[in-house]
């Protein structure tokens, strides 16, 4: 009566907040491609694979920052990835147990920096060193900003996450696959190689985790970036990518159209990184779902009748 | 010892050796990052830095006081918005965990958390600044609200969850209806982790910038009205630091120097608000 | 029931050609033992004098001496957390990886100290297999379960491979029934025929020594049974050492039993004598299930 009418709207005022949420995500979808009509209705596919971007003749195409965003993504993973694996296995397999803690929370206090100053660190100190590395391996021109900064400074960036996502995943290795390798007469590395065999799906999910991260990093990139929207394999030329450019130019945008083409590329952007950061979620859960059954389904299993 | 186990022996030793070179190689960036800050920025700190505004372009001085109240503004809508949505959507989570609804809005949340924040920006700048034609400091403390939410319904969901079921049945064997029994019983219980998520949501979005571009965008004078265009300390320094002039670039380093003292602030709070109310809970 | 086991277990097994030294002992040359060993078993595989360990400060074992023979089944018996998991695994020094964990004292294998200065532990645990409470197969086939040991010993040989695969999973009584999938995944086997493949996995090596820790505790009663039958049928060839919180399985499947009780070894003894005239009274107590 009165009891269950108040445990009813208990029900609905909190579930009303939790489909605001809802409501949040599907609105951010929805206003994306809400402001980005103009652009999609005048270039449609073409846009995605333009080269050029002239704000002055009204002609859009993303694809120099498609190429940026990405390019940058993978070097930086390809950096990235085996320092953080080594990070978590350090940590977590080899590390005296008083160092556990504190290498943790340094590691984590990465994660922590504020991403514009990862960027002025990048523009005052990091770009000369990388200007200094280019002089000396005779590149032209030797800009400092470019590919080469961006790729190293994501990497940093993204080492935090990875590694922390690899350490959970090798922790809830269960201790027996261990403890086979070693009864086997294996040494220590073949036995730290078996419980990487055992969660390596969740550690592709972690370094997925991290390339999502990668992808939508806005302010240190552009910071050390050069911001030129050219598509090159080189390391050392200034290149762009989709979240600078929507940073540099959105108030600069003078027309709808530029401002719609600028939200198009957010859209993009928005697609991408969920789609990356549902599938490492996915990968992540079902190996903690493994490391559980692994122990539990033994148990459970009866016996087979043999033919 | 046969060949074989020397060899193997010795990649194991090896293999061993380069993880533990990793994280050397990984603290040489953290050291160097927190030295410069700590060098540029706190020999650029003085009192003009709290209490001046911005000089115009090209003047040296001045400081960020603006700025410095901006962010904390701005930090304050964040949370006042944050903070009621993602707690009680995280109370729902919890209350109703195996629904269809709350795995959807559960997903929802994941999803939202995987947001870059500058597309965050964009939302906000769609619902917030275009239908007024106007930056204000509630568009960008909304932006930011909305980046923390994810946290916040996370936390709250699993400290929630954490709670043992005896504390509440006995709450709604008294006769408590079921609101009463969570808000009166079981949120206190979980309070300190849940606003050990809170304080650490907040350390996040203070470092923001990207989507305060343009929502809050930027103001050069002394502003704390919600409906004005606010300065940040984030946009401030990142304005200063792209900028050709060197005053600017110290200051920039001030700026950052504040920035990390304030997160770093926010997260011994978030440490010492756990421990406190552990002991208040346990007495 | 135990009759029949008492009479083979009286039979001494000469079919075995003397033991080759231990490998384990890390490049030490060693004689051939001079005390007329050429065609005579010595009696003794594992001989523990002494043996402490210690958790930390808590010492979980206390002045440990058994000596094991050699190619019997040796079960150890007692109430859970007396210190018989823990024996156990001081043997192969697995509880080496456990940090704070130190033992006190000797164990020899064939002579041989396990703790010396000169024994390599990796070599140790070769020659020493051990299986687990629940099996824990790889997650990968059957056939790389069973190849894990011989790969990471170097041997890269197919043919080689197949062979010992295959002669491994005869042995632990599981080769009829995967022979056609051996690429299949090791987790998609019932549970006991996962333990089976793990005494497989841990035959393949070629060890002299054979640990099994309570191997057929989380199996149902046909799953056990099959694991009885095996471990029979192994000890022809191994020297077994099986802790077993299952008196009836200790009675039905091992020669001699250690009853364990607090950390130290209360009666040690023919298994027949431990289970029908058992010279304790706390023996006595445990046996007739008094307390458990």
């Amino acid at each position: 009566m009165t009891r269950s009418s108040d445990d009813r709207s208990f029900r609905i005022g909190t579930g009303a907040f939790a489909a605001l949420v809802l409501l949040i995500v599907a609105g951010i979808a929805f206003e994306l491609t809400r402001q980005s009509t103009l652009s999609i209705a005048k270039f449609g596919l073409k846009f995605w694979t333009t080269k050029v971007w002239d704000p002055v003749s009204g002609d859009f195409g993303a694809l120099p920052f498609i190429w940026g965003t990405l390019y940058s993504a993978i070097l930086a993973l390809l950096i990235a990835t085996p320092i953080a694996l080594g990070i978590a296995i350090f940590i977590s397999e080899l590390s005296p147990r008083v160092l556990r803690q504190p290498l943790a929370y340094l590691t984590e206090l990465l994660a922590a920096i504020p991403s514009i100053v990862y960027g002025l660190w990048g523009i005052f100190v990091l770009v000369p060193i990388v200007r200094k590395i280019e002089i000396a391996m005779g590149a032209k021109p030797a800009l400092g900003v470019g590919m080469m900064a961006a790729a190293l400074i994501l990497a940093v960036m993204v080492i935090p996450f990875t590694s922390s996502v690899a350490r959970e995943i090798l922790k809830n290795v269960p201790a027996t696959q261990r403890e086979a390798a070693y009864a086997l007469g294996a040494t220590r590395w073949e036995a730290i190689k078996v419980a990487i065999g055992f969660g390596r799906t969740g550690i592709i999910g972690a370094v997925m985790l991290g390339f999502g991260r990668a992808l939508g990093e806005t302010m240190a990139v552009t910071m050390v970036i050069g911001n030129s929207p050219q598509i090159s394999a080189s390391l050392f030329k200034p290149q762009y990518t989709m979240a600078a450019v929507i940073a540099n130019e959105f108030t600069e945008a003078a027309d709808e159209l530029y401002l719609h083409a600028l939200i198009e590329i957010g859209l993009l952007l928005f697609i991408i990184t969920v789609g990356v950061n549902l599938l490492s979620r996915l990968l992540i859960w079902s190996t903690k779902r493994r490391a559980v059954t692994a122990v539990v389904m033994p148990m459970v299993a009866a016996e087979e009748v043999p033919a | 010892m046969t060949a074989n186990l020397r060899r193997r022996k010795i990649y194991s030793g090896l293999f061993e050796a380069l993880c533990a070179l990793a994280v050397i190689v990984a603290l040489i960036p953290l050291a160097m990052i927190l030295f410069y800050v700590v060098k540029e920025g706190f020999g650029a700190l003085n009192v003009d830095f709290f209490t001046h505004m911005p000089k115009p372009v090209g003047e040296s001085g001045g400081g960020m006081a603006n700025a410095i109240a901006g962010t904390l503004i701005l930090i304050c809508i964040a949370a006042a918005f944050a903070v009621p949505v993602g707690c009680l959507c995280g109370i729902h989570l919890s209350e109703y965990p195996g629904t269809k609804f709350s795995s959807i809005v559960r997903f929802s949340a994941d999803v939202l958390n995987g947001v870059p924040s500058i597309v965050v920006g964009i939302f906000a700048y769609g619902i917030l600044v275009l239908p007024v034609k106007r930056f204000s400091a509630i568009a960008g403390g909304v932006a930011l609200g909305l980046l923390m939410i994810p946290i916040v319904v996370r936390t709250t969901e699993e400290l929630l969850r954490l709670v043992p079921g005896g504390l509440r049945e006995g709450a709604l064997a008294l006769g408590a209806t079921r609101g009463r029994a969570v808000f009166s019983v079981i949120v206190p219980a979980a309070l300190p982790g849940i606003l050990t998520g809170i304080l650490v949501a907040l350390a996040r979005v203070a470092g923001e910038t990207a989507p305060l571009l343009f929502t809050a965008f930027n103001n050069r004078f002394w502003s704390t009205s919600l409906t004005q265009p606010i300065a940040s300390l984030t946009v401030q320094v990142f304005t200063y630091a792209i900028s050709p002039y060197d005053d600017w670039h110290r200051q920039a380093w001030a700026g950052a120097f504040l920035l990390v003292m304030m997160i770093l602030a926010l997260s011994i709070l978030a440490r010492l608000a756990v421990r406190r109310l552990e002991r208040m809970n346990r007495s | 029931m135990t009759s029949a086991l008492m009479t083979s277990s009286l039979t001494t097994d000469v079919t075995r050609e003397s033991p080759s030294p231990p490998r384990f002992l890390a490049g030490e040359k060693v004689a051939k033992p001079d005390e007329g060993a050429a065609l005579a078993q010595s009696e003794t595989k594992i001989s523990v004098r002494d043996f402490d360990f210690f958790y930390g400060t808590a010492k979980v074992l206390h002045g440990i001496s058994l000596e094991i023979p050699a190619r019997k089944v040796t079960a150890l018996i007692g109430p859970s957390g007396c210190g018989k998991s823990t024996f156990i695994r001081s043997i192969n020094r697995m509880n080496d990886i456990i940090t704070d964990a130190r033992g006190k004292g000797t164990i020899l294998i064939d002579g041989q100290d396990v703790y010396g200065s000169n024994t390599d532990v990796v070599e140790l645990r070769r020659r020493v297999g051990m299986v687990f409470q629940k099996s824990n197969p790889f997650p990968k086939s059957i056939y790389d379960n069973v190849a894990y040991g011989l790969r990471i010993g170097g041997m890269r040989n197919k043919r080689q491979l197949d062979d010992i695969i295959e002669r491994s999973l005869t042995r632990a009584a599981l080769w009829h029934e995967v022979k056609d999938r051996l690429h299949a995944s090791a987790l998609a086997l019932s549970g006991g025929q996962q333990q089976r493949l793990c005494i497989a996995r841990a035959l393949a090596v070629d060890p002299e020594i054979l640990l099994m820790d309570e191997p057929a505790s989380a199996l149902d009663p046909i799953a056990t049974s099959k694991i009885e039958e095996l471990i029979y049928e192994l000890k022809d060839n191994y020297t077994i050492v099986i802790v077993t919180h299952n008196m009836q399985q200790a009675a039905r499947v091992s020669d001699r039993t250690a009853f364990f009780m607090l950390g130290r070894v209360v009666e040690y003894a023919e298994t027949n004598t431990i289970f029908m005239n058992p010279k304790e009274k706390m023996t006595e107590d445990y046996v007739t299930g008094r307390f458990g």
